[in-house]
């Protein structure tokens, strides 16, 4: 059984708004990472009300593995709406796996200004991090093992999807 | 050097067979970028819409990713160039790679050291990409085929033969203006005869299925075989420009006078020279271009040069995205 989308999205919903008032973040900027963690940012951003732009990060430039795999051949533009200078971000992404792309993801944000704070939220983190991340607000905790992985599929209707793999050396999560 | 061929006829310059074997890998990714001829339409799009990623990264308060951290790129120059090699100087280092300038006219050359020698004595400090200009047709070809694997050479320029990166940061500016090649008529006015960028651009707007394509030139400024290349010739300004959606001038290279190829300027400037009179007959929404550097008052002129329908200046800016986009996909496609 895999959870439901817009069940996990009211929880991360509820708990983010908490979480943003204890620290005393009034409106921070929404940021997605391609391609799912676009479209839970932009559910979660109108679940909170906020008013400004969504933004959307590309991380294919600042991928580790790009010298063993190579360019991805559909690289979407980055936008981000506004200088990131002093902004609270809140940085969305649908699977915090390895944390691989969580780190390309702040990498790539400080290109664009120096963040007050950025908050890390995300629909489901599960086990196999590589890397010292970890997700201030997660939907739903999974333990998968290697074999196996947790797909968003999207954008209308969301689902999550459990498929077998072999995971290719290196796979990013 | 014995292997290049003689670069002074007038038919179009053939450096060997068609190099996809050598510019390809196994599995289709661009390893070398040595001409544009042979390559498909996928990969020209593909290549246009990485620039497009690229482009954007000017709205970044650090304009530099760390895609090719720790690789070295090397500009081989053969032959003087400012824009062409400061653009690729500054695609290289926004890709945050180490950067080599050197220009070999004032080094080795000069002192008797083979091409060959020099390629070995670059490949020993452990290089990673070659870009070269060089006055003979066929030379990115000939370093490629003798490059270490794992090296890339791209063509910044061959002779009469070839000119790739100019003509895709051309694709580019077309494309961003205009969207849809298939509607359009494009016009290539000038000396044809010994310009790699118009040849470049030829082949990337018949692969990219342009709706026409028209050379304008005098008979002596033309292949003669130049039909082969699948183009409308006109021998007259005025009537190349009807309609067109695109005019790109060539720049005409002076010494061409003294070798009875022209009259005199003045009376180039009056049957081929770009006028904002004779600009009225292409489309309103005409776009300009000029791979530069420009004769003003020779094949274009101030008033069209600097006016509305001018984008000389975006393909200087695009030039970098588009460099950005082919470095990063050979480098990319040797890893793979």
């Amino acid at each position: 059984m895999t959870p439901e989308v817009p069940v996990l999205l009211d929880d991360m919903a509820a708990r983010t708004r908490e979480l943003l008032e204890a620290r005393g973040i009034e409106s921070p900027i929404v940021v997605g990472i391609h391609s799912g963690g676009v479209w839970i940012a932009e559910h979660l951003r109108e679940r909170l009300g906020i008013q400004r732009p969504l933004g959307k990060l590309d991380i294919s430039f600042y991928r580790d593995d790009f010298s063993r795999i190579g360019m991805h051949p559909q690289v979407r533009p980055s936008q981000l709406p506004e200088d990131l200078d002093g902004e609270h971000v809140l940085l969305v992404d649908d699977v915090l796996y390895t944390g691989r792309t969580i780190r390309a993801a702040l990498n790539e944000l400080f290109d664009y200004g120096r963040p007050a704070s950025v908050t890390l939220a995300v629909l489901v983190e599960r086990d196999g991090r590589e890397l010292p991340v970890c997700a201030a607000v997660a939907g739903a905790h999974m333990e998968l093992g290697q074999a196996e992985q947790i797909k968003l599929r999207g954008p209308e209707p969301l689902s999550l999807e459990r498929v077998a793999v072999e995971p290719p050396e290196g796979a990013d999560g | 050097m014995t292997e290049l061929p003689a670069a002074h006829t007038s038919r179009l310059p053939q450096p060997g067979p068609l190099p996809n074997r050598l510019q390809l890998t196994d599995e289709g990714q661009l390893r070398h970028m040595l001409t544009i001829e042979g390559l498909n339409r996928t990969l020209l799009t593909e290549i246009l819409d990485t620039a497009e990623s690229f482009a954007n990264m000017n709205e970044k308060a650090v304009k530099k990713v760390p895609l090719l951290r720790g690789k070295t790129i090397v500009n081989l120059f053969f032959e003087a160039s400012t824009r062409t090699r400061t653009t690729f100087e500054l695609a290289a280092k926004r890709l945050s790679a180490d950067v080599l300038n050197i220009n070999i006219s004032t080094s080795s050359a000069v002192k008797g050291e083979s091409l060959l020698d020099t390629l070995r004595n670059l490949e020993a400090m452990n290089v990673d990409m070659f870009v070269v200009r060089h006055e003979e047709s066929g030379t990115a070809h000939f370093i490629a085929r003798h490059a270490a694997p794992g090296i890339s050479v791209l063509n910044a320029g061959d002779g009469r033969h070839a000119h790739p990166t100019q003509a895709l940061l051309d694709m580019f500016t077309i494309r961003r203006h205009k969207g849809d090649f298939t509607k359009l008529k494009v016009a290539i006015v000038g000396d044809i005869l010994h310009s790699r960028v118009a040849r470049s651009q030829i082949h990337a707007l018949n692969i990219l299925q342009t709706g026409e394509v028209r050379v304008v030139a005098p008979r002596s400024l033309l292949p003669a075989d130049v039909e082969q290349l699948g183009v409308h010739v006109h021998h007259d300004l005025d009537s190349g420009l009807q309609d067109v959606d695109v005019v790109i001038m060539l720049r005409l290279q002076r010494e061409r006078m003294e070798h009875a190829h022209l009259p005199s300027e003045h009376e180039y400037f009056q049957r081929f020279g770009l006028t904002a009179r004779r600009l009225q007959l292409a489309s309103p929404t005409c776009l300009v271009m000029h791979p530069g550097p420009a004769n003003r008052g020779v094949e274009i002129e101030s008033a069209v040069a600097d006016g509305p329908h001018s984008v000389i200046l975006e393909q200087v800016t695009y030039g970098i995205s588009v460099r950005m986009a082919v470095m990063s996909m050979v480098m990319g496609a040797h890893q793979s």
